[in-house]
């Protein structure tokens, strides 16, 4: 017995034919009549189903069940960490008139979420000290990649400078963004002890033909860059621009980039209020300074102010949209359409619900915990945490004199996911993983996996 | 016939920042433990003294429930598929997002998981990922594919990244510098193009929308690297000459490429890769139906025949044994698109979709939702002021494309006026002037969730709107009034000297 799927209103048979009837044709296949036989598919796809909620609901469920329980939060970061995201956040995103509405290209119908994300945009601006923040890009990795497109633009050179600890995922997707515009990237030295970047070699490697030196801060190895104002300058010196990439939950407690001198600033505005999702959706954060050469050579969307014209009320509109692909096609500034607008919106949740002081509190609790993880496991004889004799915030390096694997799949077996191998990036640091502890792992969670950690040492 | 009565919430809602005061706090974060504290003694040592932040970032002081009832007022002035009555907006498909989408994608196995975990411990993530794209692979008449971009766009760049570094494997890059792209087409796609290093070959359509066949033989030659098209278009006709295309662009050499933003006419009915396309990428938050979220997040998968293969970014996922594996065996790969694997929530919910609907359900979904299209087009006809240029004849597929032309002369009323009068009924305007090929466009897509009934109320509305553009147009051109705002000045908004793009630009700009 065939009956109406819940999600086809018009599959019913009076219904389908009372259509077809009006519109003169005696089956749908009539309204395919235009393709050329020879190109139908005349098989059934092979996807399984239908099947009723109840019954997906049920096997969906039964499928990511699959998925081991940890005892903790894994012990990994890297561009994606484990935060909390406050019920407020998912309450507000799971709205309909949020979630199941399109770009606002009708701002009269769409000020919601016009506002909502000028003021992710605004609380952005505050949180890295820019002037102006762009509505999203995919995630840190892409908005590095549209910075280091812009700046070539703006100074029509083409070699970015990069830290040699850069992340290698965000190394990779910075390569496959510039290659066609024909940039190079070139890595300078960090010092091995330390960390810090080697300011005699950035100094050698800038030239005429330096676009841009970027930055992360913390580092992807999670120490905290200390030459953040000289390296700016070192750039600015050469009419290079100054990109900084940021973890935007260290800036609780860490200096922003704009005090510091950055043109551009990028990052990962996952943790603030979305969740994990095995890495996507994520929040390409993207901000840069008030100057109208720049603005009008930014990447992505950008909401503005603007009043109604009858009463000369507030409103709010995508703007500058001369510089997009649906006006400029080819010679706009970037292809992006959709971006993370939804996760955008979570951003803005997020950082209300905390405010000034919660996000200094957050940041204390996060490098407290991170200090206590790197005391209790630095301490076991066998292991060296950091690796790197420096200051950090919540990530850190943890070098084993065992095989890392041989750690790791104890913790797992105990139900932790241990720090991240650096094995294949970073070869010449050993068995050395990367670790990222936040206010999800509480001490309890922390001794017990040192107790691990010295368990297999000893054995 | 009757047009409902709407008018949407307006809340004259502050800015977060113009709310609440010193000391609130919307929520309270755990303190370390007295352990864990004794252990660290000061935080403020913690962090190079040059590197301590010492003002704070001016967020606003609110207390939970009023950044609550902030949000909701605000989404309160928004309109959404599930939550409005109608939502025509042409090639966005804008179809019901199923909440069982949402309940699964909610779940803490999928939402608390990182992507660097050990592979054994998100064998479930890994099988809905690998199963998913089985499913894409046989939908699209495809080999292979990844599933790493996060959008339309961001599929679209990846795959001209694919036909760029199969021209660069076979050392005709620097010859193979073209991509032809219809002047009916998304600006997505020549600014895709673009972005991979190619000049834009742009080539008019003919007048029965489809591509001139005779402008296309003009444009190709040695120079030609590939060509990217939506079909059915963005017309929402079908071009039957498809083959010929396919053929004309491969005798030179070239790749085709397909944009599947209008995929949502033809499953299981045809498939890309039979019309002999070598790349496609699929709109998941279109044809998918996982939920646009006022922009985004979407995800755009892209798929290619096995002889690209081995330039798909990496990892890819494969089974071994019931065991499911990430690999970067791919020798010759773009790399990576991405930071991690791509929009990995939105791909479950894509996930739950097909499931729910079936081979079978999909194929159906594609047929109601062109009836809806083809009786929408049926009784617009009949409007006066309203005309369908492009062989009005012909059925169409996912959408149709209306013009007001007619109306702007006889009355004054433009396209826009309609969708602002639609927008006062409580109805989400079609999208209005593209393509750029048809004056004064009104492009509709009903998908196949739309009921009857508001199909019906859809066409009464554009009714009543052209009854009174001929009859008081005075009345039509002060649309919108029933929503939350009335009509803005975007000029100022993009003033160099007004342009406001942050509240502190706000503080600065009311000093002045």
């Amino acid at each position: 017995m065939s009956r109406a799927h819940p999600y086809l209103p018009n599959s019913v048979p009076e219904i389908k034919q009372k259509m077809m009837d009006a519109i003169g044709v005696k089956s749908i296949e009539d309204l395919y009549a235009d393709i050329p036989d020879s190109l139908r598919f005349k098989g059934e796809l092979k996807v399984p189903g239908p099947y009723t909620e109840q019954e997906v609901r049920k096997l969906v469920a039964g499928t990511l069940d699959k998925n081991s329980s940890l005892k903790c939060p894994p012990f990994l970061g890297g561009g994606v960490w484990p935060h909390y995201v406050p019920s407020v956040v998912d309450e507000v995103v799971r709205r309909a008139e949020f979630l199941t509405s399109y770009t606002p290209y009708q701002p009269e119908i769409s000020q919601g979420i016009l506002q909502a994300i000028f003021e992710y945009q605004s609380l952005i601006c505050e949180l890295v000290e820019m002037a102006v923040a762009n509505a999203s890009m995919y995630d840190w990795a892409s908005a590095l990649g549209e910075a280091a497109l812009l700046s070539a633009r703006l100074n029509k050179k083409t070699k970015i400078l990069v830290p040699n600890y850069i992340s290698p995922d965000r190394l990779a997707v910075l390569k496959t963004y510039i290659t066609p515009a024909g940039m190079k990237i070139e890595k300078f030295n960090q010092n091995k002890f330390t960390g810090m970047s080697d300011l005699e070699d950035l100094k050698a490697k800038v030239d005429d033909q330096t676009t841009a030196i970027y930055i992360e801060n913390p580092s992807y190895l999670g120490f905290i860059e200390e030459n953040v104002q000289a390296i700016g300058e070192i750039a600015h010196e050469k009419s290079a621009l100054y990109i900084v990439g940021v973890d935007p939950i260290s800036l609780g407690l860490i200096k922003a980039p704009g005090s510091y001198g950055a043109d551009i600033v990028v990052g990962e505005g996952q943790p603030l209020g979305n969740h994990m999702n095995f890495g996507g959706p994520l929040l390409g954060i993207f901000a840069c300074n008030h100057d109208n050469a720049i603005i009008r050579q930014m990447p992505g969307r950008i909401i503005g102010i603007t009043e109604t014209l009858a009463e000369q009320r507030r409103a709010f509109v995508m703007t500058l949209q001369t510089r997009e692909q649906h006006i400029r096609r080819e010679k706009a500034t970037s292809n992006i359409c959709s971006n993370e607008a939804l996760c955008s919106v979570a951003g803005a949740v997020y950082l209300s619900l905390l405010g000034p002081q919660g996000m200094r509190d957050l940041a204390e609790t996060i490098t407290s915990r991170a200090h206590y993880t790197m005391r209790r496991i630095g301490n076991l004889p066998g292991v060296k945490a950091p690796a790197f004799t420096s200051y950090h915030f919540k990530e850190f390096t943890v070098q084993f004199e065992k095989p890392i694997e041989q750690i790791n799949s104890k913790l797992r077996a105990d139900g932790y996911q241990g720090g991240l191998s650096l094995k294949r990036s970073f070869p010449e640091l050993g068995e050395c993983t990367l670790w990222c502890v936040t206010e999800m792992h509480s001490k309890r969670d922390i001794d017990r996996v040192a107790l691990i950690i010295q368990e297999v040492l000893e054995e | 016939m009757s047009t409902r009565k709407f008018h949407q919430a307006d809340w004259d809602e502050p800015l977060i920042f113009e709310i609440g005061s010193k000391g609130r706090t919307g929520f309270a974060v755990p303190q370390p433990e007295p352990e864990v504290m004794d252990t660290v003694e000061d935080v403020e040592q913690l962090v190079p003294l040059d590197l301590l932040r010492k003002s704070s970032p001016d967020l606003p002081e609110v207390s939970e429930i009023q950044v609550l009832r902030h949000y909701i007022h605000l989404s309160q002035m928004n309109y959404g598929v599930n939550s409005g009555i109608i939502y025509p907006l042409g090639s966005c498909t804008m179809k019901y997002n199923p909440i069982i989408n949402e309940v699964l994608a909610s779940n803490s196995k999928i939402t608390e998981v990182h992507p660097c975990q050990d592979p054994s411990t998100v064998q479930g993530i890994l099988e809905i990922l690998y199963e998913f794209k089985q499913m894409y692979l046989n939908i699209t008449g495809m080999d292979d594919a990844t599933l790493q971009p996060a959008a339309g766009a961001h599929g679209e760049w990846t795959g001209n990244m694919l036909i760029r570094a199969y021209f660069e494997d076979r050392s005709e890059l620097a010859q193979r510098t073209e991509i032809i792209i219809p002047d009916s087409a998304h600006g997505t796609n020549p600014a895709s193009a673009a972005m991979a290093g190619f000049k834009i070959i742009e080539v008019p359509s003919g007048s029965d929308g489809c591509v001139n066949l005779d402008a296309l033989k003009a444009a190709v030659n040695s120079h030609t690297a590939g060509l990217m098209l939506t079909n059915p278009n963005t017309l929402g006709i079908f071009d039957h000459q498809i083959a010929q295309i396919s053929r004309i662009i491969h005798d030179v050499g070239g790749l085709m490429y397909y944009d599947g933003a209008n995929l949502n006419a033809i499953l299981g009915k045809c498939r890309p890769g039979d019309m002999g396309f070598d790349i496609v990428h699929v709109n998941l938050h279109k044809t998918f139906s996982t939920p646009h979220g006022g922009g985004g997040p979407g995800s755009g998968p892209v798929g290619c025949k096995a002889f690209l293969a081995k330039y798909l970014p990496i990892p890819d996922i494969e089974k071994h044994g019931g065991m499911y594996t990430l690999t970067s065996n791919r020798t010759k790969s773009i790399g990576k698109v991405h930071g991690w694997m791509g929009n990995i929530n939105v791909i479950l919910k894509a996930y739950v979709f097909s499931l729910s609907l079936g081979g079978a359900g999909l194929k159906e979904a594609s047929e109601i939702a062109v009836l809806n299209t083809n009786y929408i087009q049926k009784n617009l006809l009949n409007i006066k002021g309203l005309t369908l240029p492009f062989t009005p004849e012909k059925p169409r597929k996912h959408e149709v494309v209306f013009s007001a032309t007619k109306m702007n002369e006889d009355t004054s009323v433009r396209a826009l006026n309609i969708a602002k009068n639609l927008l006062d009924r409580g109805i989400h305007a079609p999208t209005i002037y593209f393509p750029h090929i048809v004056q004064e466009a009104l492009m509709i897509e009903p998908t196949e969730s739309e009921p009857l009934e508001s199909i019906d109320e859809f066409i009464d509305a554009i009714k009543a709107t052209s009854d009174l553009a001929y009859t008081k147009p005075e009345e039509v051109l002060k649309a919108p009034i029933n929503t939350a705002v009335g009509k803005l000045d975007e000029a100022k908004a993009a003033h160099p000297k007004t342009i406001c793009l942050s509240w502190k630009r706000l503080c600065q700009l009311a000093n002045e």
